[in-house]
């Protein structure tokens, strides 16, 4: 789950590493108020969106007045966003961040992730901060240097100095560094985060160390034990058939193609997909029924997949394990009859009670399109889709 | 022949009373698994599908000389489900559990560095030796016994793939599901140093799929040390960076993780590729017949 930058930022301040002074505003105007309030001669106004590369995408300005700061938030605010996160439709803004500005002697990079090979969290820090870092570790990755992290201590302070000093931080900001290094892996493991990030971390000329952004993933699955987190939650920044998918206890992400895909399993679900672009056609979708899915789930799925536009025809790809094919049958029945189905349906059917489910199919009267195994399911429903186009 | 499990392993269920546990027992023991304890605590003393519940995985130990254990426990609890049966020095222990969050992953593999016990998963099917042990979520009548190893990330892909090889005749010694999750217990090169050395496994099928960097470390290990030929597939070409697919550990991040760079690396160190989880089978039996090894294979 992702967050805002003014949330990650009131949770460092909450776990006592040091921000810039800033107001959120929803309004021209309460940007305007936001300057006068800070009592700077210098703000940044930072649109509000959970992708990345906002600077560039003209989502970050400087003001040297509340009538500056008006118009910059003017400018962005109920507008939307464009990114090379985004997409090219954007993202909407619907809050800026007002920030008091800072004297900026150096910029760092420091971020917190997990170390699959190693099953370690990983504090990666790099004295050229501000930049991309995945440009940093592709051309020098020798400049990011690595403290791995014990999961139950912490980074210790020796770590903590050993970062500091190779950094080559002024002597006056190591022990405010070491400090905010050991608070942010705190952080990262006190909340469940998936990716703790500051871009850039800068010392100030006038001798303080600040997080100047902020950024936190939080690992969907320990929300549980955090409700204050659940809470940071904008629904507005997902796609509104994952939200829907995720309700229903399904995995979906929407993709660009015309047919669309449902599967039990996400290995599966995404083996089918890549089928489908072998044969000469594009998955409109991720779908993943799960292990145990009920006609209910079934329903729903469809629902979802026909809410798609894009969609010119199904592919059904379901796998029966501990699933049994009859059931998955009985759902897709329902479900065509309830959505009033109009595309072509590609039903492939393997496993558990497979020749009831295709008894089933076959006597119902829907116009199921049978396929014996995945590469003539995906074959089927490529020519179905260039049909109904 | 086999890996880590067989005819003689004695299964422990953790939270074999709830739905999940009760549901999967029963169609282990249906199969032939000695399923000979399970364990839920404040329920000591009961049965539950003819099998001695116990609370503490200690006691079933005891009793019942339980030497693998297999856990259905909710996300919350499942990670001191696995420290329990460690702790009760179990050598193998296999997590179906999915949703555990990362960071009780990272202090589990943590705590079971350097110790004795095996885990296998979270968030996997199981382990399976055909005809004589199965743990886990798989559907039993899909395998068939013999001598081709099959190691997975995903669970439904990995009965695609049985299901290809036992309908092509090809049997399997063992198949170990290590897993979607980013962290886990163990990884590729440990299944295929096991099915190495394992002169019951003639070759080996692995599946992978994007995310991570498991599947080139896999590479390098073959490239290294495997003498038995190796098919393989990665899930996941065309998924766009940045989207979780399903599994926690399937996202292209930073441009890393890949199905393009992971295939390339596993076709570089010899291992032949399908292009589709369709031909998964097929491309097995393709390079068994190159290497004259399909009459030892398919007998």
């Amino acid at each position: 789950m992702k967050i805002h930058e003014y949330q990650a930022k009131a949770l460092f301040r909450e776990a006592g590493i040091p921000v810039p002074e800033g107001r959120v505003a929803t309004a021209a105007d309460a940007a305007g108020a936001a300057f006068r309030e800070l009592g700077v001669g210098l703000a940044v106004v930072k649109a509000q969106i959970h992708a990345g590369g906002r600077g560039k995408g003209g989502g970050v300005k400087l003001v040297r007045s509340a009538d500056e700061a008006r118009t910059a938030a003017a400018g962005m605010l109920g507008k939307p966003l464009i990114t090379h996160q985004t997409g090219p439709q954007g993202q909407v803004v619907k809050t800026v961040l007002v920030e008091a500005g800072s004297e900026i002697a150096h910029e760092y990079y420091v971020g917190i992730t997990v170390d699959r090979s190693r099953g370690q969290p990983v504090l990666m820090a790099s004295a050229q901060g501000g930049m991309d870092i995945e440009t940093v570790a592709r051309e020098t990755p020798h400049l990011i240097l690595r403290e791995a992290v014990d999961p139950e201590a912490g980074l210790r302070a020796w770590q903590s100095r050993r970062l500091a000093y190779a950094l080559e931080l002024p002597a006056s900001a190591v022990r405010l560094a070491t400090d905010i290094f050991q608070r942010l892996v705190r952080l990262f493991l006190d909340k469940d985060a998936s990716l703790v990030e500051v871009n850039p971390l800068v010392t100030t000329k006038a001798g303080g160390v600040l997080a100047l952004d902020g950024k936190i993933n939080f690992d969907g699955n320990a929300l549980f034990r955090h409700p204050e987190i659940v809470a940071l939650r904008d629904l507005d920044e997902e796609d509104p058939r994952e939200v829907a998918a995720a309700a229903a206890g399904l995995s979906y992400i929407a993709l660009e193609g015309s047919i669309g895909c449902l599967v039990n399993g996400a290995g599966l679900a995404m083996g089918t997909m890549d089928t489908i672009q072998r044969a000469g056609g594009s998955p409109a979708n991720f779908l993943d029924v799960g292990g145990g899915a009920s006609a209910q789930q079934v329903s729903s799925a469809f629902k979802i997949i026909l809410s798609d536009r894009n969609v010119r025809a199904i592919l059904v790809n379901i796998f029966g394990g501990i699933m049994k094919c009859d059931v998955i049958a009985e759902g897709i029945i329902a479900a065509a009859r309830e959505t009033d189905l109009r595309v072509p349906l590609v039903v492939r059917l393997e496993g558990t009670n497979v020749k009831q489910g295709r008894a089933l199919l076959e006597g119902s009267g829907l116009k199921t399109i049978l396929a014996s195994d995945l590469a003539d399911a995906a074959a089927k429903a490529v020519k179905a889709a260039g049909a109904a186009a | 022949m086999s890996i880590w499990v067989d005819g003689r392993t004695r299964v422990v269920t953790q939270g074999l009373t709830g739905h999940t546990g009760l549901f999967h027992t029963q169609q282990a023991l249906e199969y032939g698994t000695r399923v000979v304890a399970g364990v839920t605590p404040g329920k000591g003393g009961t049965q539950a599908a003819g099998v001695p519940i116990f609370d503490t995985v200690a006691q079933a130990v005891a009793e019942t000389g339980a030497n693998a254990s297999v856990i259905y426990v909710p996300p919350p609890f499942a990670a001191d489900a696995i420290l329990e049966a460690a702790g009760a020095g179990l050598p193998l222990v296999v997590c179906i559990t999915e949703g555990i969050p990362v960071v009780d992953m990272l202090r589990v593999k943590r705590a079971l560095a350097g110790g004795r016990t095996r885990l296998i998963g979270p968030n996997c099917p199981g382990i399976i030796t055909p005809g004589e042990c199965k743990i886990g979520i798989m559907p039993g009548y899909i395998h068939k016994p013999g001598r081709i190893g099959v190691l997975s990330r995903s669970g439904t892909l990995t009965y695609e793939a049985v299901w290809q090889l036992t309908s092509l005749g090809l049997g399997q010694s063992t198949c170990v599901g290590i897993g979607g999750d980013p962290v886990n217990g163990t990884n590729f090169i440990d299944v295929l140093s096991a099915f190495e050395d394992d002169a019951g496994t003639d070759a080996v099928v692995m599946i992978g799929e994007i995310g991570g960097t498991a599947e080139e470390e896999a590479a390098a290990f073959i490239r290294d040390h495997m003498s038995k030929p190796v098919a393989a597939f990665i899930a996941g070409s065309t998924a766009p960076p940045g989207k979780r697919m399903g599994h926690a550990g399937a996202i292209i991040s930073g441009g890393s993780g890949t199905a393009a760079d992971k295939i390339a690396a596993l076709k570089a160190v010899g291992v032949s590729m399908a292009d589709t989880p369709a031909g998964i089978g097929a491309a097995m039996k393709a390079r068994l017949e190159r290497d004259g090894l399909l009459a030892a294979a398919a007998g």
